[in-house]
């Protein structure tokens, strides 16, 4: 036998209905500093991630300042982007990020939903894991890996073969109209389309499959085909969870950066033509700050900063929303 | 270790054969745990209503009842671990050899220390090994200094009739073991604090006869040296191992008296309804 | 009785519609999962030429010249993943324990939601944080800087997968822990996070694949540098930023190394991505 570490024992036996002669508890610790300390670290690195994003958001809105005050909300619709002249307006990069963004969607929401309808519903469960592995794994791509096929296959591509084939077939819309440049809006939502493509899957495929196993059943005891069983239960039932992956690849789309300035041609102009090279807020950011002169020029660039990342934030918002109630309602199958 | 003679199934009826009584049980018992007027609620839920028992020191007392009576509520509570539920809140007083566990002074932690809980389902800790794992309470409290952890590992292994099956594979890990081999490195783990009481809530619910019969025969071994309560809904194991018997239902005390007594001639009708099996 | 077709012109239909769907939505999924292939094997194809000892030993040679390396890239990129580690890994573990632990309460819930804010943000408004907290006070692109501004990126994911393999860890763990007498801290510690810690290493590695390949917070952080860099308070080379100067610029020797880095980036980052989802298989998430 071993005898442990005394512990104290009061000398008398306590009177049964009185508190007060258990004073000098053997059971008291003299300090929990252990779990206080634990606590309080823990405590203050989650406190730390409440101030850093505060500070990311407040931090843009100071330095964004002088902008602010100089331009207001003409910032926001001002089509002069000259920095020489000091004259800051966003529009052509408000546009350019909204004209190549949804141009993306347009693309990709077709593509990925019908890919992830395939992958959750029709295709045996073997595969449909197998290839839903392999297209998370295009999300893990690197965005200057995309811009460098952007510049070497895309673009001379887009030039020498899709452009001038619009032009010579839809050319008479404004939309593609002009020379072929390659570089443009064109190419910038391309490439931004093969980027949130696995993002609308992987999301849509997650919601369709998380549909209750008791409304599948039914449909399929009155005998619809597998088809049917995704159009009249499965979309219907995954309808906010797939509005909500659109948002957040719009959330992707609006931010991303390096493959966007490598295939857009980076110039300021809002031009109706998909063949025209182009801007977005990322891509402004991404190729001027470091040759910001002077304050106001590095001011107007930071207020952009702040109107993306105030977008992308709504953007975010919203679709955690509506992703997250339809996770809500049904179940994993 | 006295021979366990009590491994003999006896049949349903139970005032026909009983087994011989522990012989612990035969001295006039001190009390170890005293409960006075304890009160458990979780919520709105009156778990425990104004229970008061005197639990004898060094002796093996069992919980009986069906579902839902507050028996493993009151097991729970003996070594605070009902804190861990939020929306737990108790009152009353228990007393464990002279100390007040429930004194808003006295820190859970060091209850536990000296009153060890075995849970219905092993639980041994999945990272570490069979000789990790009995000396886990040791090492993170710091209790073995100036002694071998080995000698303190060994020795709690053979306290938990366990050391013969596991002494050459100190090193594999804990879960590596079968569900009844596991559930005793439960109680070697258990033992090696030294604590002086130890709950066990259902211990062999999960587990096989054979596996069942071993912890019976442990449990049995080590009532001369701790005070054990267990918490059963097997009655015939109530009758094998205990020394006296608790029967609750809905919450309250029904009778509490000598395991005998409660088998073969029990004072409330809710008692003899339960042991034969009218309900639960 | 037969208990085909009511009507069979019909099912017919029906069935051939569902086939055409079949079709239509697997060419979808091939379309996409063709794109990952072609991507591979044009940068194999392209980039395994110029893989050779020079690429991973010597430095940059001046403008206008071929030959060099990026030796001083692939240094500069694990420097600053290992700046982005510290400065992001102990906020992102630490909450992530807080969370799992401790925060199933109001402020649990601002914090999860928080960190799913900060997940959103583009990597380049990141980078203008880091600008304008360690550039433009210490006037000169540092290492430092780009170490931070990854390190932010890394916190959200970090978070996540520790609360996420924390709760994992049944109950019952905690519980015999508890029983023992062992402390709250001590516990959580000691048992309930080596329990999880394989969950939580594997969803590290993720974490730094991902931030491997981010260029936009270094343009104007880390920057970029011809040479050995002599410190973290200087501007540092990377791979990304390599790939990005390299690929726009009109040198043709410049374009050849580009493709050979960014074969040697996507496969660090695939295979780190692949090992760590192999490790663990863990339930997608969003």
């Amino acid at each position: 036998m071993f005898v442990l570490a005394p512990e104290h024992l009061p000398a008398s036996p306590p009177a049964p209905h009185s508190r007060e002669a258990a004073g000098g508890s053997s059971f008291s610790r003299s300090g929990k500093w252990g779990d206080r300390l634990f606590h309080g670290t823990a405590l203050s690195f989650s406190t730390g991630i409440l101030l850093l994003t505060g500070g990311i958001g407040a931090s843009l809105w100071r330095n964004s300042s002088l902008s602010r005050h100089a331009f207001g909300w003409k910032f926001l619709v001002g089509r002069v982007w000259d920095p020489v002249a000091g004259q800051f307006g966003a529009l052509p990069f408000l546009y350019g990020t909204i004209l190549t963004s949804a141009l993306a969607l347009l693309i990709a929401v077709p593509l990925g939903v019908g890919a992830a309808i395939f992958l959750s519903e029709l295709a045996p469960r073997r595969l449909s894991d197998i290839m839903s592995f392999l297209i998370e794994l295009l999300a893990a791509v690197p965005s200057v890996i995309y811009g460098l096929l952007g510049i070497f296959v895309l673009v001379p591509l887009v030039r020498q073969f899709l452009e001038p084939v619009l032009g010579k077939t839809l050319g008479f819309l404004p939309l593609f109209s002009g020379p072929p440049y390659g570089v443009g809006f064109l190419s910038a939502g391309l490439i931004l389309a093969v980027m949130i493509i696995p993002f609308i899957i992987t999301v849509t495929r997650e919601v369709m499959l998380s549909t209750p196993k008791l409304l599948r059943e039914a449909a399929m005891a009155l005998g619809a085909t597998r088809w049917e069983v995704a159009t009249t239960v499965v979309l219907p039932f995954a309808r906010s969870g797939i509005s909500g992956a659109i948002f957040l690849a719009l959330a992707r789309a609006l931010g991303e950066t390096m493959a966007v300035t490598m295939v857009i041609g980076n110039t300021p102009v809002v031009s109706a033509s998909l063949f025209s090279p182009g801007y977005t807020m990322a891509a402004v950011l991404a190729n001027e700050f470091t040759e910001a002169t002077g304050d106001l020029y590095l001011n107007a660039l930071i207020e952009i900063g702040l109107v993306l990342f105030g977008a992308t934030l709504i953007v975010n918002a919203l679709a955690q929303l509506l992703v997250w109630s339809v996770k809500n309602r049904g179940g994993r199958r | 270790m006295p021979p366990s003679t009590l491994i003999a199934r006896p049949s349903i009826s139970i005032s026909t054969s009983l087994p011989p009584p522990p012989p612990a049980a035969a001295a006039p018992a001190k009390p170890g745990i005293i409960i006075r007027e304890l009160n458990v609620w979780f919520g709105d839920n009156h778990a425990l209503k104004n229970v008061s028992l005197e639990i004898p020191d060094k002796n093996v007392t069992a919980i009986i009842g069906p579902s839902g009576c507050g028996k493993s509520t009151l097991i729970r509570a003996l070594n605070r671990m009902h804190e861990t539920t939020p929306g737990a809140r108790v009152e009353g007083r228990v007393t464990v050899h002279g100390e007040d566990i429930l004194d808003p002074e006295a820190d859970p932690v060091l209850v536990r220390r000296k009153i060890g809980m075995v849970f219905q389902k092993a639980n041994p800790f999945p990272t570490m090994s069979i000789y990790e794992n009995v000396a886990a309470g040791l090492k993170l409290n710091g209790l073995a200094k100036g002694f071998s952890m080995e000698d303190i590992v060994e020795e709690s292994l053979r306290d938990a009739a366990l050391w013969d099956e596991v002494k050459d594979k100190l090193r594999q890990p804990g879960t590596s073991l079968s569900g009844g081999q596991q559930q005793r490195l439960c109680i070697a783990r258990a033992l090696a604090v030294r604590p002086d009481v130890l709950l066990l809530d259902e211990p062999c619910s999960a587990l096989d006869p054979i596996s069942t019969a071993k912890i019976e025969e442990l449990i049995l071994s080590l009532a001369g040296t701790f005070t054990l309560v267990i918490v059963t809904h097997n009655m015939q194991q109530a009758a094998r191992v205990s020394g006296k018997t608790a029967f609750f239902l809905l919450g309250e005390l029904i009778e509490f008296d000598d395991t005998p007594k409660i088998f073969t001639n029990p004072a409330r009708k809710e008692t003899e309804d339960y042991i034969t099996g009218r309900f639960g | 009785m037969t208990l085909v077709a009511f009507d069979s012109g019909r099912y017919r239909r029906r069935k051939l519609f569902g086939r055409l769907a079949f079709a239509s939505t697997a060419l979808c999924a091939a379309g996409v999962l063709s794109a990952l292939f072609f991507i591979l094997g044009y940068l194999w194809v392209h980039g395994i030429s110029s893989l050779n000892w020079d690429f991973f030993t010597k430095l940059p040679k001046p403008v206008g010249e071929t030959g060099g390396g990026m030796a001083n890239a692939l240094v500069g990129s694990a420097e600053l993943l290992c700046m982005a580690g510290l400065f992001g890994l102990p906020m992102g573990v630490f909450a992530g324990i807080y969370l799992s632990e401790y925060g199933h309460n109001r402020f649990g819930a601002v914090v999860r939601y928080t960190t799913d804010i900060l997940n959103g943000v583009p990597s380049i408004v990141v980078g203008i944080f880091a600008y304008t907290l360690f550039v433009l006070p210490m006037r000169k692109f540092t290492a430092l800087a780009g170490g931070a501004a990854l390190g932010a990126m890394m916190i959200p994911i970090a978070v996540r997968t520790t609360e996420e393999f924390m709760n994992l860890v049944p109950i019952s763990v905690r519980e015999a822990a508890y029983a023992l007498g062992i402390p709250r801290w001590k516990t959580v510690v000691f048992i309930v996070i080596p329990t999880a810690m394989r969950g939580i290493v594997t969803g590290i590695m993720l974490d730094f694949a991902r931030v491997a390949g981010e260029t936009a917070p270094l343009l104007f952080t880390a920057f970029g540098n011809r040479y050995w860099s002599r410190g973290i308070l200087e501007p540092t080379s990377s791979l990304p930023v390599m790939i990005y100067t390299y690929a726009i610029s009109p040198y043709e020797d410049w374009h050849r190394q580009a493709w050979a880095a960014g074969l040697v980036l996507l496969t660090l980052v695939l295979v780190m991505g692949v090992l760590a989802r192999f490790a663990v298989r863990r339930p997608a998430t969003v």
